[in-house]
């Protein structure tokens, strides 16, 4: 049989997704086992131990200083700002994307200016962004919202345009004006699109998020590892990695979600 | 009741002559079957028809008024492929065009209206056959269900001409049959104009009340971009070209028209009018 027609049952699909994790954990085991072996004072390759013992003291243990719980503390601020960020962005990017889109007036007027904008650097902006906002979440929320917005334009625009002439065409031998195709005919055609898009922005916005608050912050998940950096705290900074990998997975998985359950209509329109 | 008049009517993309000096009048409730081979403009006819293209040169006429620019309720049509909304069900997707008509803000009915507006639909899914499956979404459908869906769904604004571009090209035989029954119903039933593009000679014939061949000169391979399609019976060498973007380009002219009547509509009303009007020669 050709290796291409061979399909992988369910319980092996499991196995073989578990494979690159497991080799992942043995690997770092073997390696620090070995670090630790020469000098167990070693801070490169922390134990899972001393890893398990710092996520104990940093999320279930009271900072004495400030009284907080610093990892939830870290989590819900970084998360506000993203979350808050992408929210602006995404509206952003329906409004504007669809105008892009849609109109050829609003996309000779917009459609340049995007595609130009969208070559800046947003890291090269963020000196300027905290020179005009100061060193506060408002900066921060910005580099997010201008990092991810233009892409996200930009990709609803090309996704609008890529809805079939037909259906426009139609639409309007229905009778349906500018406003209500673009209510009833391009929106909700756009809506799981943009799931998708934002999806795949997910990760740039935890990096300009990590980068901002690596700067200036006195809290976040960023800025907690940046500043035990300065102690060579790999037992943090690794399960702070993890973690935020972990919720970034979990974002994913819940637009995923969303998508499947709010536009049942999107799987099989996608395929055909 | 609606006539539609092309008067010495051309398309050009560029350099590229789609479409030469179409004269054609159609009568009101003809039903026009478009054939003619693959690329000699049979779509860009359709859509000039439709308001979706203009004419480069030439006048278009619907019962004596200039044709509307642009695609409006009075000219409904089926695609080949795109022609139902997949995010709708088949019964939005049939309801959409009353509610574009009486809910100019939201494009959306509630309550009594909408209520009256789904009876509508099911009156029109009845007719296609569709009525068990109006909360499918159209990717659940065969080919032939979404055709006969769109046909629906053009159906509920009640136009008088209705435009179709090979509609049931992808279809198997026996759901043609099935549909060409379908469409002739929806013809003698309803105050129909119908154009239909079709690949299918048979189709053009056992449908039509007139049959119209667009064919583009084949001479001479390096000047094929440079010739539209003709319609018409006029002889070569009587009309000079337009100065064009290719000065010294003349035309052969090799088309051929099959202005030939069919059986009329049956149980359609006694009024309708249905002598096929022989394609207009150039004067
Ligand atoms: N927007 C456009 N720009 C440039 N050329 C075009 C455009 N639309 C159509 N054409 C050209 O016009 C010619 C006729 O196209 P059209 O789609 O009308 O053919 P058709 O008769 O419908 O063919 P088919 O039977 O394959 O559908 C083709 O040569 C095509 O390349
Ligand atoms: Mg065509």
């Amino acid at each position: 049989m050709r290796l291409l027609n061979i399909k992988p049952d369910r319980a092996w699909t499991v196995a073989l997704a578990a494979l690159p994790f497991f080799a992942l954990i043995v690997a770092y085991m073997v390696g620090s086992g070995i670090r630790l072996a020469e000098n167990p004072n070693d801070k490169l390759l922390p134990s899972f131990t001393a890893m398990a013992e710092a996520v104990k003291h940093y999320a279930l243990e009271a900072d004495p200083r400030s009284g907080l719980y610093l990892m939830w503390n870290d989590t819900l601020s970084s998360l506000s700002l993203l979350l808050t960020a992408l929210a602006i962005s995404t509206f952003i990017a329906l409004v504007v994307g669809i105008l892009i889109g849609l109109l050829p007036i609003a996309g000779a007027t917009f459609g340049p200016v995007v595609a130009v904008a969208s070559m800046v650097p947003p890291l090269a902006l963020l000196p300027i962004l905290f020179i005009i906002m100061g060193l506060g979440d408002g900066a921060k929320i910005s580099l997010i919202v201008i990092g991810t917005t233009l892409k996200l334009v930009r990709d609803m625009a090309l996704r609008v345009k890529d809805i079939p002439a037909e259906l426009l065409i139609k639409a309007q031998t229905l009778g349906a004006s500018t406003w209500q195709i673009a209510l009833r005919v391009v929106l909700p055609q756009m809506l799981p699109r943009l799931i998708d898009s934002v999806r795949l922005e997910i990760g740039p916005a935890w990096l300009f998020l990590i980068a901002a608050e690596a700067i200036a912050a006195d809290s976040g998940l960023g800025y907690r590892i940046f500043l035990v950096r300065r102690y060579l705290a790999m037992d943090v900074i690794i399960p702070y990695v993890i973690w935020i990998t972990v919720l970034a997975f979990l974002m994913d998985l819940a637009l995923r979600l969303l998508q499947r359950k709010a536009f049942p209509w999107f799987a099989g329109a996608r395929t055909a | 009741m609606t006539a539609i008049v092309f008067d010495k009517v051309w398309k050009e993309y560029g350099d590229h002559v789609v479409l030469e000096r179409i004269n054609l009048e159609i009568a009101p409730r003809s039903f026009v079957a478009l054939v003619g081979p693959s690329g000699c403009g049979k779509t860009t006819f359709l859509r000039m028809l439709l308001g979706e293209e203009a004419a480069t040169r030439g006048t278009i006429l619907v019962d004596g008024k200039p044709l509307k620019v642009e695609p409006d309720a009075d000219r409904g049509v089926v695609f080949q492929r795109y022609s139902v909304f997949p995010h709708l069900t088949v019964l939005q997707n049939v309801m959409i065009g009353r509610e574009f008509e009486t809910s100019r803000f939201l494009g959306k009915l509630f309550g009594a209206k909408r209520k009256q507006a789904e009876d509508e639909a099911r009156t029109l899914l009845d007719a296609v056959g569709l009525n068990d499956h109006e909360n499918k979404y159209p990717a659940a459908l065969s080919g032939g269900m979404q055709q006969r869906l769109a046909l629906a769904q053009a159906l509920n604004r009640k136009p008088k001409i209705l435009l179709l571009d090979e509609p049931f090209g992808a279809l198997d035989p026996g759901i043609r049959a099935d549909i060409h029954v379908l469409i002739r119903k929806i013809w003698n039933e309803n105050d129909l104009t119908v154009v239909m593009v079709t690949h299918d000679l048979s189709e053009a014939f056992r449908l039509g009340t007139r049959v119209i061949a667009f064919e583009r000169p084949r001479n001479r391979p390096e000047e094929l971009e440079r010739y539209g399609a003709t319609l018409g019976s006029e002889a070569p060498g009587e009309i000079a070209r337009p100065s064009g973007p290719q000065p010294g380009a003349s035309i052969t002219r090799d088309f051929e028209v099959w202005p030939k009547k069919i059986a009329a509509p049956v149980g359609g009303a006694a009024s309708v009018p249905d002598t096929p009007s022989v394609a207009k020669a150039a004067e």
